[in-house]
């Protein structure tokens, strides 16, 4: 009996530090460990890119994407934004063999979304290309012969840049950007201008053919240079841009804005408020409730659900999980779902009592019976979980998810023992007619 | 006793309700949010007083864009002092055109919150959510046969499974059939969010489900250990098992219900249209268990009664 006294008593110790620890890392000023709030609570905007994978081979996708991801993450640190988010985002399932080519930015407390796209969409596609030799000389000599169909794609591009510099040309007093390549890329260079020595390589960016150097020697160091169109003060000017946008990253892929979403501060803040008061309110209703209708276990269910509460918002903290306004209403709904194992236990033990066991016997044989339904019915809501969680398209669904999943897990952990431990440590043997009744037993 | 007994009752009323619903989506259906059909939803609260909507409306058609926006966007109000204009998806240059032509009026406002979903990412969305309830529906089938599978007398196992379907997806059609109604009459959109309550209800309801079953494979254990002359019928043994697990049902359901009341009520706007879906499907779904699912079990058993009586 004193040992299980001891446990109950080791448990409320330890659910209250819990409790502290969550507290204390919300409220203090130099706490790491506050909860992580998503854009819809905290404010930001969320941008969702396609990048045209078209013309990948499907093993070379995943690599690209990487880069494009790495890219984009470089520019928009340099934007100054605090925790920026960049994820390449799994489309289709696998089964259906869809590589991945969205792109996620997620910017907390941003709200200009024209700068952010406009610095994002600013990143240059580099690409090299060479005369097309299936041309026919009719249609080299047509004067509408366009850039596209006049250059064919060599596989060299912006990835393999390693620097490019803003120089300048004294014999034609222009300015030029000047690239380097990286170990790769100048290996893949070479054996470009080695190989067509006297034709045109054509330099395109952005999808525009910007120059056409004629090659004239193999080339082993990787250097290339972009001359023409650089004039005066002006031209100087957007070299240096295109200096700086291509040394933050050219861009791999080209790629397309397929979604915005932006909440506002003041709408976030509004939406946590209303979410931990509503969370507040259910914990009260529900703990009136159970006290009401169960009595003393009500009153030990309830001190069970409030550890239930330190524990997932412990959780929350530690792993971390993002909290996203369904995210809160998810925890809400655990809440309400984790007093239900509670429940059953208690209705066994009412049934048991009537029936004319000892309170301890009762205690044990609720558990005992109950712990199958519990353990089914939990299970079906994780199916649920997990489902949701593999196939949500957004973050605010795979939010919701795990929260979900974390309360149903958690509150089978606080059911079996924390309210065991806590109904077996109250004294149970030859139990008087008050301790039946408070235990819900019918007197007779 | 008296669920079982009156069980063509409780079927009736069920039928009724989802005849209703399936009536409500075949003649307005449901209208799909941005989440779906992709499009644009900008929310902008005004710091004086709120203009007239026919102004706002001007100052939106004398934007000009192309394809042009006359007659394709909607504005609707918020509160007293906001607007939510939506319309097709919009690209950037757009989006600051119609933020500015919002916000730099005669009276002042902000951006609130701003969505812009590509039809593309909308189809896939809407795809992803059909086969996640497919999925869902599936394994629950699957789990629950399973967890039955030594019940096999006197209704197969396999059975426990169907008829939990059946129950479960009156849980679904109510609810949709309810914001069918709401949305031709109030504008309800159904999202992304919309989908997923679905999936808790299901999820839930299949709860209160198996805590019937749980019982009735209980006493039926008991049952069949019993001499032949105390043995009870089948449609006892379910009746007595409803009785027992009726208090703990409608407990559950109770407790969670207070908890998503308080949500919708106090809880932020975003979540609001996803706890009515909770609200009514929980309530339909502890209906269901408790009405439905148990009673088809009898009405199933009677059927293969009077098959080996006629024969």
């Amino acid at each position: 009996m004193f040992k299980k006294r001891l446990l109950a008593l080791v448990l409320l110790v330890l659910g209250g530090l819990v409790g502290w620890y969550v507290y204390n890392s919300q409220v203090a000023a130099d706490s790491t460990h506050k909860f992580k709030l998503g854009l819809d609570l905290n404010g930001g905007t969320e941008l969702v890119y396609s990048a045209d994978t078209s013309k990948l081979a499907s093993g070379e996708i995943s690599d690209a994407m990487d880069t494009l991801r790495d890219v984009i993450e470089r520019r928009v640190n340099a934007f100054g934004v605090a925790e920026p988010i960049v994820q390449v985002e799994k489309v289709g399932f696998g089964i259906t063999g869809d590589a991945s080519n969205q792109l996620v930015v997620d910017l907390p407390g941003v709200t200009n979304v024209k700068d952010a796209v406009a610095m994002i969409g600013k990143t240059p596609s580099l690409e090299f290309r060479l005369e097309n030799p299936a041309l026919t000389e009719k249609e080299k000599a047509d004067p509408k012969l366009t850039a596209d169909k006049a250059f064919i794609t060599t596989g060299l591009d912006g990835r393999y840049l390693s620097k490019s510099a803003l120089e300048y040309d004294q014999t034609t007093g222009q300015s030029v950007v000047s690239l380097q390549f990286n170990t790769e890329g100048a290996d893949k260079f070479a054996a470009l201008t080695k190989n067509n020595i006297g034709k045109v390589l054509a330099i395109f960016l952005d999808g525009d053919l910007k120059s056409m150097p004629v090659i004239r020697d193999e080339i082993r160091n990787g250097k290339a240079v972009i001359s023409g169109g650089f004039t005066g003060s002006a031209g100087r000017a957007e070299a240096k841009t295109l200096v700086n946008n291509l040394n933050l990253g050219a861009l791999p892929l080209p790629i397309e804005l397929i979604s915005t979403q932006t909440v506002g501060a003041t709408l976030g803040q509004a939406a946590t408020k209303a979410a931990v008061y509503a969370g507040i309110l259910a914990f009260i209703l529900i703990s009136i409730f159970m006290i009401l209708f169960y009595r003393l276990p009500g009153l030990i269910a309830v001190i069970a659900l409030a550890i239930y509460t330190a524990i997932n918002l412990a959780i929350f903290k530690l792993l971390p999980v993002t909290l996203t306004a369904p995210g809160i209403a998810g925890f809400i709904l655990s809440v309400g779902m984790a007093v239900d194992a509670n429940i059953l236990i208690f209705e066994r033990m009412k049934e048991e009592l009537n029936s004319g066991r000892e309170l301890g016997d009762a205690v044990k044989e609720g558990f005992h019976r109950a712990w199958l339904s519990i353990r089914d019915s939990n299970t079906s809501s994780l199916i649920t979980a997990c489902i949701l969680f593999m196939f949500s398209s957004t973050a605010l669904v795979k939010g919701f998810a795990l929260v979900f999943a974390i309360g149903v897990l958690v509150s089978m952990f606080t059911a079996i023992t924390a309210t065991r431990t806590m109904l077996l440590s109250i004294k149970s043997e030859h139990a008087g007619k008050v301790l039946k009744f408070l235990f819900g037993g019918k007197t007779k | 006793m008296f669920i079982v007994k009156n069980r063509k009752v409780f079927y009736g009323i069920s039928i009724g309700l989802v005849v209703i619903s399936i009536v409500a989506l075949l003649v307005w259906g449901l209208i799909p949010g941005i989440d779906f059909k992709g499009g644009s939803a900008m929310e902008v609260t005004y710091t004086g007083a709120r203009p007239e909507m026919s102004v706002v409306k001007a100052e939106i058609d004398a934007l000009n864009f192309t394809p042009s926006l006359k007659d394709t966007y909607q504005v609707r109000p918020i509160g007293d002092d906001s607007y939510v204009v939506k319309l097709r998806s919009i690209t950037e240059t757009e989006r600051g055109e119609l933020e500015r032509v919002l916000t730099t009026g005669a009276v002042k406002a902000e951006v609130k919150k701003f969505n812009s979903i590509g039809p593309v990412l909308g189809q896939e969305a809407a795809r992803k959510s059909m086969m996640s309830v497919v999925l869902v529906l599936l394994a629950i089938v699957l789990f629950i046969t399973f967890v039955f599978r030594k019940v096999s007398e006197p209704v197969s196992s396999w059975k426990y499974g169907l008829f939990s379907i059946i129950a479960l997806s009156h849980d679904v059609i109510i609810p949709s059939g309810v914001f069918a109604i709401l949305g031709h009459y109030l504008g309800y959109e159904v999202d992304t969010l919309f989908v997923t309550a679905m999936l808790v209800v299901l999820g839930f309801s299949i709860h209160d489900t198996i805590v019937v079953f749980d019982r009735v494979r209980e006493n039926l254990g008991i049952n069949n250990q019993k001499p032949s002359k105390d043995k009870k019928e089948f449609d006892v043994v379910v009746g007595e098992s409803i009785n027992q697990t009726f208090v703990r049902s409608v407990s559950t359901s109770f407790a969670t219900l207070l908890a998503v009341v308080a949500l919708y009520f106090f809880g932020p706007a975003a979540t609001k249209n996803f706890a009515l879906v909770l609200i009514i499907g929980i309530f339909f779904g502890t209906y269901s268990s408790i009405f439905i699912a148990s009673n088809l079990l009898v009405t199933n058993y009677k059927m293969m009664m009077n098959k080996e009586n006629k024969k």
